[in-house]
């Protein structure tokens, strides 16, 4: 059936495809190489794809940094407040937008409420300013409230609501159930899957942002890993990290440092990626090409 | 018999408010474009109203139009790219007839969506870097001299279009590929028997069921011309590529908050904005009467 050249295409397409695959992975487990290197072989050119000269010693001196714990605390403290805050306004915000304009009138202007900001935003100075003059600068407030609203999860989840059947509703209605305890009940048990994507995605967001907390804390202290990050691996920012005393030790540098804080700042990403992937295609899927 | 409304009111009145403050005061916001504004008096102080005179002072740098047009030409190059690529890529997965190692590469090819430009960043100048970057490094393997991807005018533009497709695409291929998998199998089955090879079942199949989705990405990407990619620029660019570099983001960001001219900043902002806001609209409309695409 399959001619001789149909084979021929199919062997060089999965070699094409499995080498695709490995420019994706390549760059990131050279990095973790070279965070497991010393810094004379990262010097010389000898680190590929393995440690060469393996050591710890990188890792040991980032781990002994409070700057770095500190802005992983903050990260965890934003990650859960930011996550919980999403979630129940994403609910509360779908719930009654889910619902026909009979039901609850102003449903059809909340959704174009909602839909204008994706239109039209203020731009980067307004929005600085309005949470300057909210006084949520330095307050891990301000990471949190003007996020707060992820109105494409809102989106997704109006969606999937609507697609519930009427029916269920109609029963509680007949048996005296509210709507508090219609959302609680039935809707949210019924969308369990479609809510654990919308939380990671949330999550993600939260976990990855880095330049609202480098323009929102003044202080250093109260950046977010991400920032903090980007403080040490991109601008270069030595005062933070590696105060002088670099010099006495022979087996880490500027680089394989950055590599580990680089791996470090990936590894939540990666322990979640099984879920990600799972539940991001199909919320991708159900976002993007609905009936 | 319905229950109460109240509920529902109750209910939506955390999120309401939340974009009140922060999604629709900065729209009110944009009035500091037409202000001499003084941060100190604060938004609704008493500040001194100039008309047009901050857009006037933008159009008068030397570089205002050097950065639009770096903004439409990485922005534009990323679109079509963008596009190309994750269509040819679904294709050819939808080829691979091996199971696992088609979920092996799929999984291989989102990963780095979910890494943050910082990350990326680190990496990208890390193995980029013409004296120790491993990529540099096996050029010279193939006698090519080192390229300074990041600090050479005539290479960054294409190292960022190049890198966030990277990031991206096999994020993008996750589309097409539910589209893929929506045909209807009986169609191959019918070419089969009419004698068509795998290449013309793609040609006359696969891609002209993929033409909605096509035509829908395609038309959404066009809210995205002046998106150069702030995230991405700003962790890689430097002052020696500001001329192929810098994009209306890096640039309101460096008026605004480095220099502190709000008025000017917020000035580009808005231009900005009211270009997109129109853009958008007009692809989602286009979305709504070419693919029956509706957000709600």
């Amino acid at each position: 059936m399959e001619t001789k050249g149909y084979k021929y295409f199919t062997w060089f397409n999965n070699v094409f495809l499995i080498l695709l695959a490995l420019a994706c992975l390549f760059p990131l487990i050279h990095v973790l190489a070279l965070s497991f290197s010393s810094s004379s072989a990262a010097a010389a050119g000898e680190v590929m794809l393995w440690p060469v000269e393996f050591t710890l010693s990188s890792y040991e001196y980032v781990a002994a940094k409070s700057e770095f714990w500190r802005s992983m605390f903050v990260s965890f403290q934003r990650i859960l407040l930011g996550g919980t805050i999403n979630f129940l306004v994403t609910i509360l915000l779908a719930y009654p937008i889910s619902r026909e304009p009979k039901e609850f009138k102003p449903r059809t202007f909340l959704a174009w409420f909602l839909f204008m900001t994706m239109l039209f935003n203020g731009g980067l100075i307004p929005w600085y300013i309005v949470i300057k003059e909210a006084g949520l600068l330095d307050t891990i407030w301000a990471l949190v409230l003007p996020n707060a609203v992820p109105v494409f999860n809102v989106i997704l989840l109006i969606n999937f609501f609507r697609q519930l059947p009427k029916e269920l509703d109609e029963a509680a209605y007949v048996d005296g159930a509210g709507h508090w305890t219609i959302l609680w009940k039935i809707y949210i048990p019924l969308s369990l899957p479609v809510l654990a994507t919308v939380t990671l995605f949330s999550l993600v967001m939260h976990w990855n942002s880095w330049f609202d907390g480098l323009i929102l804390m003044n202080k250093p202290d109260n950046y977010p890993l991400q920032s903090f990050l980007q403080t040490v691996i991109i601008q270069q920012d030595l005062s933070m990290i590696t105060s002088g005393d670099l010099e006495g030790l022979s087996e880490i540098s500027d680089r394989t440092l950055k590599s580990a804080q680089i791996f470090l700042g990936c590894l939540p990403i990666f322990l979640v990626y099984p879920f990600l992937q799972r539940y991001f295609v199909k919320g991708i899927v159900i976002g993007s090409v609905k009936g | 018999m319905r229950s109460s409304q109240l509920p529902l009111y109750l209910m939506v009145i955390p999120g309401v408010l939340l974009v009140l403050i922060f999604s629709y005061g900065p729209m009110l916001g944009i009035v500091i474009a037409f202000q001499n504004f003084i941060p100190a008096k604060g938004l609704l102080g008493d500040q001194e109203w100039i008309g047009l005179d901050n857009f006037l002072y933008v159009l008068e740098l030397p570089n205002a139009f050097r950065v639009l047009w770096n903004t439409l030409y990485i922005a534009i190059l990323k679109i079509i790219f963008g596009l190309i690529v994750p269509i040819a890529v679904a294709i050819l997965i939808n080829e691979v007839r091996v199971m696992s190692l088609k979920r092996t590469i799929q999984t291989t090819i989102y990963l780095p969506h979910f890494l943050s430009w910082v990350i990326l960043g680190g990496i990208l100048i890390d193995i980029l870097s013409p004296s120790e970057g491993i990529v540099n490094m096996m050029l010279g393997w193939v006698g090519i001299e080192p390229i300074f991807f990041l600090g050479n005018n005539s290479w960054f533009p294409i190292t960022l279009v190049g890198s966030d497709i990277w990031k991206e695409f096999g994020f993008g291929t996750i589309v097409y590929l539910a589209a893929i998998t929506g045909i209807n199998p009986e169609l191959y089955e019918a070419a089969r028997i009419d004698g068509a090879n795998r290449w013309k079942q793609t040609l006359h199949i696969t891609l002209p069921g993929m033409r909605m989705v096509i035509v829908l990405m395609a038309v959404l990407s066009l809210g995205n011309i002046l998106n150069a990619g702030f995230e991405q620029v700003f962790n890689l660019y430097s002052p020696q590529v500001y001329e192929s570099g810098d994009i209306i983001d890096t640039f309101v960001y460096r008026i605004g908050l480095m220099e502190a001219q709000y008025g000017v900043a917020a000035a580009v902002g808005l231009f900005k904005s009211v270009v997109s806001c129109i853009l958008v609209s007009l692809a989602y409309y286009l979305a709504y009467r070419f693919a029956d695409y509706r957000i709600f």
